[in-house]
């Protein structure tokens, strides 16, 4: 739609006030929170305080900083058990394969649960981010791949190149187990080559479509033949015998290349950087990449040796990262939504659980990406289904809203009375699903815990709203905005009525079209 | 927070409206139906078409609200085989030697099948669907499939719901491509609603009105949410904007009220009947209704499962055309059958099948024309493999799209395929 981004740009240029920002100026509290929004999840007031002092470079190069190479919590024991995997088969008994399902389905959630955790916990929300991306990017899901123990393991891989060196991260993450089962890499072997990998590593990982031909395809998956898994370890061994060591070209050049050498081939083509760089600007800058910008970051990334630090700078410091017009015009991933509120209010569940399946409902289910593109993303996260679960989510937070609890339990303390009335079903030992639910019953047991994790979150709107900076409630309400839309509300939910009531102008801030971007 | 941009300055808070950007003209209380008509009206098309969805601009590139109304006052009702049905069980053929060999186990005796013809029988859990048979209001459509078949569910269902190749990756379903190039009239409900399931499926992506109704009551409880009242400052705003109005409008169409005569069984798939049933009793239309039954994905001991499941499909399907008959809609009814594959012919160790190919599927209605059409499976010459298609899907989906829908189905499907005779004219 050409003439539609004309018209929005023009719009745009009228109705934004040109900030003409000198190098060295501070970004001050809108910069603040436009940055931790697009490289973290959700801002929170002290973040705003933290950064809204610094110039751009600074800011950037702070957020940065911050990055880790492994998570700063604990998974769940189950994900680190050496126990020798055994994967069922056709063989197996009906049994064998139900019970198997059931604890794959059971450390799946446990892990989905604790991933979420670490994006609240961790001293590095940009880590997090990074991972997330890079999940989306060399997508695999559980769905195909089964065994959860192997989906964390590749969650560790992303996580320890996360903000390190691309080349890298692409060489481990095409070696990765759950790589190797979710594009058929163990089933291509010399003489019988499968060519899902050869083909996805260059239409979706490095070059892109339309820079390499059919036969680049099918050359390059003789090229990784032999790579494997061991059994019942799942970690990588390449074997020879398996191993077609003949000659093959790949985008012009011949050789008795191996994966490894084609990998490097990949990387030595500027369409690789360019793909790459031109992703991350749709997930961090605006949904039009700008191609000059793209080619000349690109060129910087490769020069450094593919150092993803270097892109992720690059873009930061892009004049349209920081434009006016460009802030609240992508739309939040479920998985931002819900830990970014959550951030943003400052409140921390102790099982993070429950809001990776409220995440699933929103149509982001971690460690399940619909297919090998992963999740499409921008406007695609919103339809009537997925919207609904989203302003749901938010009403929620609202309901058991401690005024309104507290008055439901008499005055008793909100925790208890929640403990109480859903004992039951605690007892049902959440977050078991049983394989055998009919849909219904799962959502029925979904909502139910979710529920219960919304009581247990013991949220005071007033309270919070006390606690942000600001003289007096209608400045405090101006900084509670401010953290929560990135740009004025966009419906007119807000009323007047609701000035006088904390809890209702947080909800129906919440509830504004506009909580849905970033 | 004192050096915002001036349009999330405090001031709007103070008056309490989101009045910040009094350059940008407000859309009068946008409802889609609004929206739609302001569009065709053409004063403004140009300032919101440019903000506007595909759909939007679909719409108002060909104002024809009353032949979209009526092409879409034809009901297409689908309903997915989730896990991937086996046709040979289900329409068994009988009159074909290798059928016994390749299925000791699961080989239906010839006398429980219902037979149809000298070559074919149904799977006695289908008797409900045999009045229409009679009726010849029921088409058997055999070898469906498509070439290069997959035998992932995953991939081989996303192939099915956004007709592409096998070799080619979609972004969206079929039906929201049709839509997007002509959408159901503003006063429709939806363009499509779907039934117990939050994936949009053949509805999925953008320029369809499709509403996922996992749980009415939960979708109008949870409707009162939606507003789509606002400024459409970006293309992003612009589309949840969009969705809020589709909400809306669906919520204010549907009421699940209607009384029907008609008992529907107590099976999942039979409050999804009932569900669709009081959908489609609503004056405001919707276009295409989709529903889901499974799983039938019997990769053990298939017998049982299977023959219960077939049961609540032919029972659901029996009181659909029972309760559609009841509001005199079922002659502008089409019903189809579709699902990721069949199942392998040669049975395996377990008393299941595993993933297979072509498969046979139903088309149901008061105009459809009854009769077998495809091609019965050859199964002397499959051994242990998989059967070849006789139609490829899309062939059924052009049918739709040219016979039921009188539409183009060339630019919906990337190419021509013949339709199909299964509707009378």
């Amino acid at each position: 739609m050409p003439i539609a981004r004309t018209t929005l740009a023009c719009a745009a240029a009228i109705l934004a006030i040109p900030a003409v920002v000198l190098a060295g100026a501070p970004i001050g509290e809108d910069g603040a929170r436009h940055l931790l929004a697009r490289t973290g999840f959700g801002p929170t007031a002290a973040g705003i305080a933290t950064h809204a002092p610094l110039d751009r470079e600074t800011a950037v190069a702070r957020v940065l900083a911050t990055a880790r190479t492994s998570a700063a919590t604990a998974p769940p024991p189950a994900l680190l058990s050496t126990e020798p995997l055994r994967p069922v088969n056709e063989q197996s008994s009906e049994a064998e394969r139900k019970a198997f399902r059931q604890q794959q389905i059971r450390e799946g959630i446990a892990l989905r649960g604790w991933w979420m955790g670490e994006m609240l916990a961790t001293d590095s929300p940009v880590t997090e981010r990074m991972t997330l991306f890079w999940h989306n990017h060399f997508a695999s899901s559980q769905q195909k791949v089964r065994v959860a123990r192997l989906m964390y393991r590749q969650n560790v891989t992303l996580r320890a190149h996360a903000l390190g060196d691309f080349g890298a991260l692409l060489h481990a993450a095409s070696k990765d187990a759950a790589m190797l089962l979710y594009l058929d890499g163990v089933r291509n072997r010399r003489g019988a080559p499968n060519e899902n990998f050869a083909r996805e590593v260059m239409e979706l990982f490095t070059l892109g479509e339309g820079h390499y031909t059919e036969r680049d395809v099918k050359e390059a998956a003789r090229a990784f033949t032999g790579w494997s898994l061991e059994r019942g370890t799942g970690t990588f061994v390449f074997r020879r015998l398996l191993h077609d060591p003949g000659e093959k070209s790949v985008l012009g050049r011949t050789g008795r290349f191996d994966g490894d050498e084609v990998l490097d081939l990949l990387l030595a083509r500027p369409e690789t950087a360019e793909h790459v760089v031109a992703k991350l600007w749709r997930e961090f800058v605006s949904p039009e990449p700008d191609a000059a910008e793209v080619r000349r970051i690109a060129a910087e990334f490769r020069r450094s040796g593919y150092r993803i630090p270097v892109a992720l700078s690059g873009l930061l410091a892009t004049d349209a990262f920081w434009a006016p017009a460009n802030r609240g015009v992508l739309v939040k991933s479920p998985v931002e939504l819900v830990v970014g509120t959550l951030t943003s209010l400052d409140v921390a569940p102790g099982d993070m659980t429950p809001f990776a399946l409220a995440s699933a409902g929103m149509g982001q289910n971690l460690f399940s990406p619909p297919n090998v593109k992963g999740w499409p993303g921008g406007e695609a996260w919103i339809d009537t289904s997925t919207l609904l679960a989203r302003k749901q989510f938010a009403e929620s937070i609202a309901r058991y809203d401690e005024s309104r609890t507290m008055m439901a339990a008499g005055g008793m303390g909100a925790r208890q009375r929640g403990g109480r009335t859903l004992a039951p079903d605690a007892a049902e030992g959440f977050p078991i699903i049983d394989v055998d639910d009919e849909p219904k019953a799962r959502a029925q047991r979904i909502a139910r815990a979710l529920d219960r994790a919304f009581r247990e979150l013991g949220f005071s709107a007033s309270r919070w709203l006390a606690s942000l900076p600001g003289d007096g409630p209608s400045a405090k309400r101006g900084t509670a905005q401010a953290i929560l839309l990135p740009i004025a509300p966009a419906g007119s939910g807000i009323g007047a009525r609701d000035e006088a009531d904390a809890l209702a102008f947080v909800r129906a801030t919440l509830l504004d079209p506009a909580f849905q971007l970033k | 927070m004192n050096n915002r941009l001036p349009e999330t300055s405090n001031a709007h808070l103070l008056t309490g409206s989101g009045e910040g950007l009094a350059a940008v003209p407000r859309l009068p209380e946008a409802r889609a139906v609004d929206r739609r008509r302001f569009l065709a009206a053409g004063a403004a098309a140009f300032a919101y078409g440019a903000l506007g969805t595909r759909a939007e601009v679909a719409f108002a590139a060909a104002p024809e609200g009353g032949a979209d109304a009526a092409r879409y006052r034809n009901l297409l009702v689908l309903v997915e085989l989730k896990g991937g049905n086996d046709g040979l069980n289900t329409v068994v053929p009988v009159g074909d030697p290798a059928y016994a060999r390749l299925r000791p186990k699961l080989a239906i005796a010839r006398d429980d099948a219902i037979r149809l013809s000298d070559r074919a029988a149904l799977h006695p859990a289908l008797a409900p669907l045999l009045p229409a048979w009679e009726r010849r209001e029921l088409a058997i459509l055999q070898g469906v499939g498509y070439p290069e078949p997959n035998l992932s569910h995953f991939r081989s269902i996303e192939i099915w719901e956004t007709a592409s190749r096998s070799d080619e990756m979609l972004a969206d379903g079929w039906l929201a491509r049709t839509f997007a190039r002509r959408p159901a009239p503003a006063s429709f409900a939806a363009d499509g609603v779907v039934i117990g399931d939050n994936d949009l499926g053949p509805l999925a992506g953008g320029g369809a009105r499709a509403i996922a109704l996992a749980d009415p009551e939960q979708f109008l409880r949870r409707a009162r949410l939606a507003s789509p009242a606002g400024e459409r400052r970006n293309p992003a705003l612009a589309h949840i904007l969009k969705i809020e109005g589709d909400v809306v409008q669906a919520a204010s169409h549907l009421d699940g009220r209607h009384a029907y005569a008609t008992a529907f069984p107590a099976t999942p798939f039979g409050n999804a009947v009932k569900t669709a049933a009081r959908v489609i009793a609503n004056d405001a239309g919707v276009a295409v209704v989709h529903l889901s039954i499974g799983s039938f994905d019997t990769h053990a001991n298939q017998a049982p499962t299977q023959a219960r499941l077939l049961g609540d499909l032919a029972q659901g399907l029996a009181a659909l055309e029972s309760a559609l008959r009841e509001i005199g809609r079922w002659d502008r009814t089409l019903v189809l059958t579709y699902a990721e594959f069949g199942r392998r012919p040669k049975e395996n160790q377990s008393a299941g099948t595993d993933h297979g190919t072509a498969s046979v599927h139903f088309a149901l209605g008061g105009k459809v024309a009854g009769g077998f059409a495809g091609e019965a499976p050859r199964l002397d010459r499959v051994g242990d493999g998989n059967l070849p298609h006789a139609i490829d899907f899309r062939s059924v989906y052009a049918t739709v799209l040219e016979r039921w829908w009188s539409t183009d189905a060339r630019s919906v499907l990337g190419g021509r395929f013949e339709t199909l005779p299964i509707l009378r004219g």
